[in-house]
C-alpha cells in the first residue's frame, strides 16, 4: 500500500540529476572512486547478488526450451553440452487442448485495458477537483480518500461478493473492471493530486481569467502536462492487473479468469510438468516484462512518487 | 443483456472490451459536458460533476464493506447468527492459526529487513559504477512478473529429486548441495524452514523496489558532505555507517514499512508454491480459503479485519518518521 513520500524523493529524478554541484564530471569521478568501498570484495558482493537474481529466470527460460524428455533427465545448466531447443513447449501451452492459454492470454488483455484507463479517468478528474477547485469539505475529503489507501482490499471482499451475486453480475468482466477500478482509486488520486499540485498556480489562473471553466482548464491546461504523470500510474496499473491473483480468484469465473489465475492451476495440478509450467509462466510475463523494459523511467518515477501498491 | 454478460468467443471478448471503455467514455463526457454548458454553474454542481462518481465508487467499494465486513467478523459461518468475539477467539487461540501468526510474523519481520539490506547494500555498491543502470535493471525485473510467476520461478529452483542410482537433480538448489557432497533437501515440505524458503521468494521480488528507492536517496545526499567526510578521513565501510545511512534515513523507513504492508497482504506466493500445506499458511492465505472455500464468512471476516488491524501500526510509524523527518529539516 502507500506512504507519504518524502519531498526530497520526489525532486529527485532517477538518472544522474545529482543536485547542482560546483564539481566537474572528473572531480566527481575521482570522488567516486576513492569514496566507493571499491574493494575486490565489494565488487564481488555485488556481482554474486546481480547472480543470485538472474540466474533463476534464466534457468527458467532455458527449460522452458528443451524438449519434455530432457527437461525430466537432467539439470538446464547441462542443456549447453548437448543443445536442443525448440519452441514446442509453448506452441503446446498456447494451443493445446489441455492448457489453451492463448485463450486466458485474451481474458488478461480485456480485463487489463478497460481497468487501467477507468481508474486513471476517474482519478484524474478527482484529483483536479481536490487541487484546484474551492469547495466546502474539500480537505476533509481529501483526508478521508488518501485514508482509504490503507485499508487492505481482503477487507472488501466477502460483502463486495454478496453484492455482486445478489445482482446477477458475478463472476462477469463487469465486476473485475469495477473492484479493480475501485481498488486502485484511492491511490491514483493521491499521486495525481500530488503531480497536479506542482503545476505553477499562475498558469491555472491566467486561464481562469481568459475565462476558462473548469472542463476547459482541465482538458487544454492540465491534461497535457499531465502525461508523464499519467504515464507512470497507467504502468503501474498495467503490472498490477495483469499480475494480480486475488481479484481475479475471488470476483472472476472459469471463463473470465486471466492468466494468473490458469498459470497457478497449473502449477498446483501439473505440479511436475515442468515444460508446461516453464512456458506458461513466460508466457503470463512477457507482456509486463516489454511494458516494463520499454517504459522502465516511467516506472521508477511512480515509484519515487512514493507508492507501492500490494 | 446477456450479450454484454457473458462472452465467449475472443471477438466477442475484445468487442465488449471496447464496449465498455466507449460507454465509459460516454458518461464521463455527458457528465463533464453537461456540467460545462450550464452558465455560472454553482461550484457544488461542478464538483459533483468531477467528484461523484469517484465517490460513488469508493463508497460502494470501500467503505461500505469495510464496514459490512468488520460487522460480519461478529456473526457466524454463514452469516446468520451473532457470535460476539468468537471468531477472533478461533484465530488466536486455535493452534492452527497460531502457526499461521507465527508464519505472518516471520514473513512481515524478515522480508522488510532482509530485501531493504540487500537493497541498501547493492545501491551503494553499484552506485556511480560503469553498469548501473543494467545493474539495477537485473534486480529491478523481478518487480515486473506477477507473484505466480516469482513463484514457478523458485519452485523450480527448490525442485527435488530423491537421491539414488543415476538420477539427476534438476533443480539449482539441491544441485548445489550435492556438488557440494550434502543430501538433496525437500525444502518444502518441513516445517518451519519452508517458510523461510518461501520469505525467499518475496525478497527476492521486493528487493528491486528498496534499491531503487534508496539508490535514487543515495545519489541526492550533497557532494560536499561526502567530500567534507572524506577529508576528515571517512572511507568505504566508514563512509556507508556514518554518512550514507544516517542521511537516506527517511528513505528506509518508507521502504522498510511499504514492504512491511506489501508483504502483510501477499498470498500469491504460499498458494502457488505450497498450497497452504506443510504449516506454511499466513493471515492473507487463511483468509481467501477461508472465505471462498471453506465458505466461513464469518471467520473470513475476522482475518480480514486482523490483517487491517496490522497495517495501522505500521501506517503510523510510517507517518510519524515522516513527519519527524520533517521537523529536523
Amino acid at each position: 500500500m502507500t506512504v507519504i513520500p518524502p519531498t526530497d524523493l520526489l525532486d529527485s529524478q532517477v538518472g544522474d540529476s545529482r543536485k547542482e554541484s560546483k564539481l566537474s564530471r572528473a572531480d566527481k569521478r575521482a570522488i567516486a572512486v576513492k569514496g566507493r568501498l571499491s574493494s575486490p570484495w565489494a565488487s564481488a558482493l555485488a556481482i554474486v547478488i546481480a547472480l543470485l537474481w538472474t540466474i533463476p529466470t534464466l534457468g527458467l527460460l532455458v527449460t522452458s526450451f528443451r524438449p519434455r524428455s530432457d527437461i525430466r533427465r537432467s539439470g538446464w545448466w547441462t542443456a549447453w553440452q548437448d543443445p536442443n531447443f525448440s519452441f514446442d513447449n509453448y506452441t503446446e501451452v498456447l494451443f493445446g487442448s489441455s492448457t489453451k492459454l492463448s485463450t486466458y492470454f485474451i481474458n488478461s488483455l480485456v480485463i487489463t485495458l478497460p481497468a487501467v484507463v477507468i481508474p486513471i479517468s476517474l482519478a484524474l478528474l478527482a484529483a483536479y477537483a481536490f487541487a484546484w477547485i474551492d469547495f466546502k469539505g474539500r480537505n476533509i475529503l481529501f483526508v478521508a480518500v488518501f485514508a482509504l489507501q490503507v485499508v487492505p482490499i481482503q477487507v472488501t471482499m466477502i460483502p463486495l461478493l454478496t453484492q455482486y451475486n445478489r445482482s446477477g453480475v458475478s463472476g462477469t468482466f463487469w465486476v473485475i473492471w469495477l473492484s479493480h477500478s475501485i481498488f486502485a482509486l484511492p491511490l491514483a488520486i493521491y499521486l495525481l493530486h500530488n503531480f497536479m499540485k506542482q503545476i505553477p498556480r499562475e498558469l491555472v489562473e491566467a486561464a481562469r481569467v481568459d475565462g476558462a471553466g473548469h472542463v476547459k482548464i482541465f482538458f487544454r491546461v492540465l491534461l497535457p502536462l499531465l502525461t508523464p504523470a499519467i504515464a507512470s500510474f497507467a504502468i503501474f496499473q498495467f503490472l498490477w492487473v495483469w499480475n494480480d491473483l486475488l481479484v481475479a480468484l475471488v470476483f472472476g469465473a472459469p471463463d473470465t479468469a486471466p492468466l494468473t489465475v490458469r498459470v497457478a492451476e497449473l502449477a498446483g495440478t501439473r505440479g511436475s510438468q515442468w515444460h508446461l509450467l516453464s512456458a506458461g509462466a513466460f508466457v503470463a510475463m512477457v507482456v509486463p516484462l516489454i511494458v516494463f523494459l520499454a517504459l522502465q523511467r516511467y516506472f521508477v518515477r511512480g515509484l519515487l512518487a512514493g507508492s507501492v501498491k500490494g | 443483456m446477456d450479450w454484454l454478460l457473458h462472452a465467449d468467443t475472443t471477438g466477442h471478448k475484445l468487442a465488449l472490451m471496447v464496449v465498455a471503455i466507449l460507454l465509459f467514455v460516454a458518461v464521463m463526457s455527458v457528465l463533464l459536458f453537461g456540467v460545462d454548458r450550464i452558465k455560472r454553474a454553482p461550484t457544488w454542481l461542478v464538483v459533483t460533476g468531477f467528484l461523484g462518481p469517484t465517490l460513488l465508487f469508493l463508497a460502494f467499494g470501500l467503505v461500505y464493506p469495510g464496514l459490512n465486513t468488520i460487522r460480519l467478523s461478529l456473526f457466524d459461518a454463514k452469516s446468520r447468527n451473532f457470535v460476539g468475539a468468537d471468531n477472533y477467539v478461533t484465530a488466536f487461540t486455535d493452534p492452527q492459526f497460531q502457526i499461521v501468526l507465527r508464519n505472518t510474523v516471520l514473513w512481515v519481520v524478515l522480508v522488510p529487513l532482509c530485501a531493504t539490506a540487500i537493497g541498501l547494500v547493492y545501491a551503494v555498491l553499484i552506485d556511480r559504477a560503469r553498469f548501473e543502470s543494467f545493474a539495477k535493471t537485473l534486480i529491478f525485473l523481478p518487480m515486473a512478473i506477477s507473484l505466480v510467476g516469482a513463484s514457478i520461478i523458485w519452485k523450480f529452483v527448490y525442485e527435488y529429486k530423491p537421491n539414488q542410482g543415476n538420477i539427476q537433480q534438476i533443480g539449482l538448489a539441491n544441485q548445489l548441495l550435492v556438488w557440494l557432497g550434502f543430501e538433496p533437501q525437500q525444502f518444502l515440505l518441513h516445517q518451519p524452514w519452508n517458510t523461510l524458503f518461501l520469505i525467499v521468494v518475496m525478497i527476492w521480488i521486493q528487493a528491486g523496489f528498496a534499491m531503487t528507492v534508496i539508490s535514487a536517496a543515495v545519489k541526492a545526499i550533497p557532494d560536499d558532505i561526502v567530500e567534507a567526510a572524506r577529508l576528515d578521513g571517512l572511507h568505504g565501510l566508514g563512509m556507508f555507517r556514518y554518512i550514507t545511512v544516517p542521511s537516506i534515513r527517511p528513505a528506509l523507513v518508507v521502504v522498510l514499512t511499504t514492504i512491511a504492508m506489501a508483504t502483510l497482504k501477499v498470498f500469491d506466493v504460499v498458494r502457488t508454491m505450497t498450497g497452504g500445506n506443510f504449516k506454511t499458511s499466513v493471515v492473507a492465505y487463511e483468509f481467501y480459503t477461508q472465505s471462498f472455500r471453506a465458505e466461513n464468512a464469518g471467520l473470513g471476516a475476522a482475518l480480514a479485519v486482523i490483517l487491517f488491524v496490522l497495517v495501522i501500526p505500521i501506517v503510523v510509524y510510517n507517518v510519524r518518521q515522516l513527519r519527524l523527518a520533517e521537523e529536523v529539516r
